[in-house]
């Protein structure tokens, strides 16, 4: 398939405008020993329909579960149709960043309702355009607390999502700072105990996550009253955004920062990305938060309109200087999620009460296994960790009848043997629930 | 237009929520008031509402399925619908990240695939797909070089970027704790080579080039670029954003260069989607192999499995394995056009990038008057120095002729600077339309430059008060 409308005629037309006798001229430039005949290793090239089909063939060396119970920092929760009609629009996705403001009002304005919901979600001010994803908004966020107050350490708790912890030391160690980890408490809380005593006055920020990595919920008030007596600031993570929709949010509790991941808001599972880092924080650091921004300012005739502001901040300006290095986000991933919150407005509480009601119920029906035992005991929103005889055998037995189990703790968390990590959303039945009791007896 | 919320009506929902099929709990008592919220401030609209809300918005919007968009540095090409619809297949949509590897074979033999294919297109020894943009493929560049030397026991602080450079390369070397030396460009366009041996000492770790420049212009002494910084033990990075240039002519790798990023939202025709999701790949050289983020996939047999094995790995640079789903799109341009395919579309962008600048460069100064490749700089200087009309005018004129302006006041070394970038996607038609317009706007600014400098007047709005915007921000709506 080749998509340059370019005919013979063109090409000559243009050729003789320009002043060059064949094509190869254009590329004098390139010394002659460098000059490439043929690029390697690329199969031949195909026609529209055979494109269709050796993708779809390839699409069918997969297999789709009949259900899955884990969730571990990606969540399988139900798209209504009007998302996709609206991501799918081509005068949004076929769109660039809405630098020049009067031919890009409607990604602007769906953004700056974006950025209104999710500060409103979050309890907190402002909400920026979108990171990456989940992982790198809370290392972004963090990073900002070190330049920002010139403190070398960062307390992590270990009850973050693993990855994430990992791409937080992936960049800590880039620039000089440490992280020191933090461990959970028999409740499967951060051990406020120990959070006390590793504070001291060289941290620049806690990081905590809510609902944690074993689907456990934080006491985001003492944790950020502890950082805060020491003079550190709170960012508090999310991996499920829907439980933004019955939580408390951090901002309303204390948190400086509010980040997390928002693929559970109209974005499909999609192996593992594109996803949406959602960043919201205090109005106070406006000015020095990473990401695009949009806001809201007035034409030549007083009409509301909006622009991508505060761009002194960023990479295009400011250079060596950014706040951040971003420059392309998830924008098309927070449209989505924007549509998805529209859609749902307040049953998005509905829904997470769903996901509540589904989680207990797959809870109760494990435990009524022989061996199998709750590990924590605060309250958990949509995923809880429990442990039986053999996590191994239980995921195998699932895997033969195409089920996908609960995450296995032990690699992360090696003092966790034998334990899962399990997730029910409202994509699960009572009927799948059922047997899958019925398969692991 | 409304915004949602002033749409709102308390009561209504644009999508219901299935009745449980399991008991319902108390969850004040199950969870404790303590941790729930007390309200919840969304919108309320129907979904008819909430259809036409978006699909207005969507027409108050320009995408490159509307019209030219000759974005410089962004290589804004048409986007194959057929990637669209592959990208949708279930089979690459629904799989979560955590599944076991033999449910998911399709997709790690993709992306075994498209590292493949990225290091024959570029002659590098390996790929990463992990980052999720140009600027994080950047940051994970830099953050293998700092490694490189680490391991080396070495200590270099410097980073070398041209003063051409885009801003994503000194952000991204700040951002990994490097002090950024500015290079001089010389008056041909590209590296000064007195001012690069100059700089070039054992405490340069590397030197970011992008070649062809921002310019738009290639790298005459790129082999002797490479050898002063390789003399001294230092690496070359490559910011490939600019890869349209060069596919089936020459290969980064050959050229000596160490790393490169790319972006697949550029070069691999995937959509911009408004400024994301994009997708940027690091090849590196065989010196550099092992710092590769983890984790990364490993072939036995037919059997496709991720591995983090990699003892000297940079670590992970983001959750998961990447943007997989703008990946599909981009293995699926590949796949579609072939290495014939590749080089055409190079060919054709570099064909389409002189013809505009023979047409425009009676009437735009062009500062480098030298073959460019897939894109050209012009300068506004002239319309400013005859009536005021700026290079911001110019392109807010554009817009009333029904064109996405070109990149402006970009590169910083080019005064009122306008870089277009056609694509090979675009017929010599669309050019020339495009051209007349941008004459008769040359014309306008001589002849009745209020005219200009009042536009656009076609649009939903007017030109809109940044400073305003910066002075009293407003980026969260607060209830009147």
């Amino acid at each position: 398939m080749d998509y340059c409308p370019h005919t013979q005629d063109d090409i000559k037309q243009m050729q003789a405008a320009i002043g060059v006798a064949g094509i190869d001229e254009l590329f004098a430039d390139i010394p002659q020993k460098f000059r490439l005949k043929q690029i390697p290793d690329i199969p031949s090239a195909l026609s529209e329909q055979e494109t269709v089909s050796v993708m779809s063939d390839l699409a069918r060396k997969n297999r789709l579960p009949r259900f899955s119970m884990t969730g571990a920092g990606a969540y399988h929760h139900f798209i209504p149709a009007v998302v996709g009609h609206i991501v799918g629009r081509t005068e949004f996705y076929s769109a660039y960043t809405p630098y020049q403001a009067e031919i890009s009002q409607g990604l602007l304005q769906a953004i700056y309702e974006y950025q209104t919901m999710i500060a409103r979600l979050t309890g907190t001010e402002i909400a920026n355009a979108s990171m990456y994803d989940g992982a790198s908004a809370m290392t972004e966020a963090a990073i900002l607390c070190a330049k920002m107050s010139g403190k070398t350490k960062i307390i992590a708790a270990r009850s973050v999502h693993p990855e994430y912890r990992q791409v937080l030391q992936t960049y800590c160690r880039a620039n000089g700072y440490t992280v020191v980890e933090l461990a959970y408490d028999p409740s499967g809380q951060i051990d406020l105990n120990a959070l006390q005593n590793e504070l001291d006055d060289q941290v620049a920020a806690v990081l905590v996550q809510s609902p944690n990595f074993f689907g456990i919920i934080e006491d985001i008030s003492s944790v950020a009253d502890a950082a805060h007596k020491k003079g550190a600031l709170l960012v508090a993570g999310f991996t499920d955004s829907t439980s933004l929709g019955i939580l408390r949010p951090a901002g309303a509790a204390g948190a400086d920062f509010v980040v997390g991941e928002g693929q559970s808001f109209g974005n499909p599972l999609n192996y593992g990305g594109p996803y949406l880092g959602i960043f919201a924080a205090r109005e106070k650091f406006m000015r020095r938060i990473p990401g695009r921004l949009v806001g809201a300012t007035e034409d030549k005739l007083g009409r509301r309109g909006f622009v991508l502001t505060l761009q002194t901040r960023e990479q295009h300006i400011r250079r060596e200087k950014a706040t951040s290095n971003i420059c392309s986000n998830e924008a098309l991933c927070a449209l989505a999620a924007g549509v998805y919150l529209a859609a749902l407005g307040k049953n998005l509480r509905k829904l997470a009460e769903l996901n509540i009601y589904k989680t207990q119920y797959l809870k109760n029906k494990l435990l009524e296994l022989a061996g199998w035992r709750e590990v924590f005991s605060a309250p958990v929103y949509n995923e809880f960790v429990l442990s039986c005889p053999d996590a191994k055998k239980v995921n195998e037995k699932l895997k033969n009848v195409g089920i996908i189990g609960g995450y296995e703790l032990q690699k992360d968390y090696p003092e966790l043997k034998n334990s899962l990590l399990f997730c029910a959303t409202e994509m699960i039945s009572k009927n799948d629930m059922d047997i899958v009791t019925e398969i692991i007896k | 237009m409304e915004l949602i919320f002033e749409i709102s009506k308390p009561g209504r929902s644009a999508t219901d929520i299935s009745k449980s099929d399991v008991p319902v709990i108390n969850i004040d008592d199950a969870i404790g008031k303590k941790y729930l919220r007390n309200e919840l401030d969304l919108p309320e609209v129907a979904e008819i509402d909430l259809i036409r809300h978006y699909t207005n918005l969507s027409r108050r919007n320009f995408g490159v399925d509307l019209g030219f968009y000759p974005l410089g540095s962004c290589t804004m090409k048409y986007n194959p619908k057929v990637n669209e619809n592959v990208a949708a297949l279930p089979g690459f949509t629904g799989l979560h990240p955590y599944v076991d590897a033999d449910f998911a074979q399709g997709n790690l033999q993709l992306i075994y695939e498209m590292q493949k294919y990225l290091c024959g297109i570029f002659g590098m020894a390996e790929f990463t797909l992990q980052p999720a943009a140009g600027a994080h493929g950047e940051l994970t560049g830099v953050m293998m070089i700092k490694k490189y030397f680490e391991k080396k026991g070495l200590k270099r602080r410097v980073i070398l970027i041209p003063d051409a450079a885009h801003g994503t390369n000194p952000a991204s070397s700040a951002l990994c704790g490097f002090e950024v030396m500015e290079l001089r460009s010389n008056s041909e366009g590209g590296v000064d080579i007195e001012h690069l041996k100059s700089l070039m000492t054992e405490d340069v770790a590397a030197l970011m080039l992008t070649n062809p420049n921002t310019l738009g212009l290639f790298e005459r002494n790129i082999e002797q670029v490479a050898q002063i910084i390789h003399d001294q033990g230092g690496l070359l990075y490559g910011d490939g954003a600019n890869a349209n240039a060069f596919m089936g002519k020459t290969r980064p790798g050959d050229l000596g260069f160490d790393v490169i990023q790319l972006n697949l939202h550029k070069t691999f025709s995937t959509p911009h989607g408004g400024g994301g999701p994009g997708s940027g790949p690091v090849g590196v050289s065989k010196a550099l192999m092992d710092f590769l983020p983890v984790p990364r996939i490993v072939k036995t047999g037919d059997n496709y499995s991720w591995s983090e094995k990699f003892p000297d790995t940079i670590g992970r640079v983001r959750s998961f394995y990447g943007n997989f789903n703008v990946i599909v799109k981009a293995y699926t341009y590949i796949r579609s056009l072939g290495a014939e395919g590749l080089k055409r579309a190079t060919e054709m962008a570099v064909l389409n990038a002189n013809y505009v600048k023979e047409r425009l460069k009676p009437y735009y100064d062009l500062p480098y008057d030298r073959g460019c490749m897939h894109e050209c700089v012009f300068s506004g200087k002239r319309q400013v120095a005859e009536n005021g009309v700026h290079t911001t005018d110019i392109a807010k004129r554009l817009i009333d002729y029904g064109y996405h302006p070109p990149t402006i006041y970009f590169p910083l070394i080019v005064p009122e600077a306008m870089m277009v970038e056609p694509t090979e996607t675009e017929s010599k038609e669309t050019l020339d339309t495009f051209c007349e317009a941008m004459i008769a706007i040359a014309r306008e600014a001589k002849e009745n430059p209020d005219g200009v400098k009042n536009a656009p007047q076609t649009t939903p709005v007017t030109r809109l008060d940044e400073v305003l915007a910066a002075r009293k921000p407003d980026v969260c709506w607060k209830k009147p």
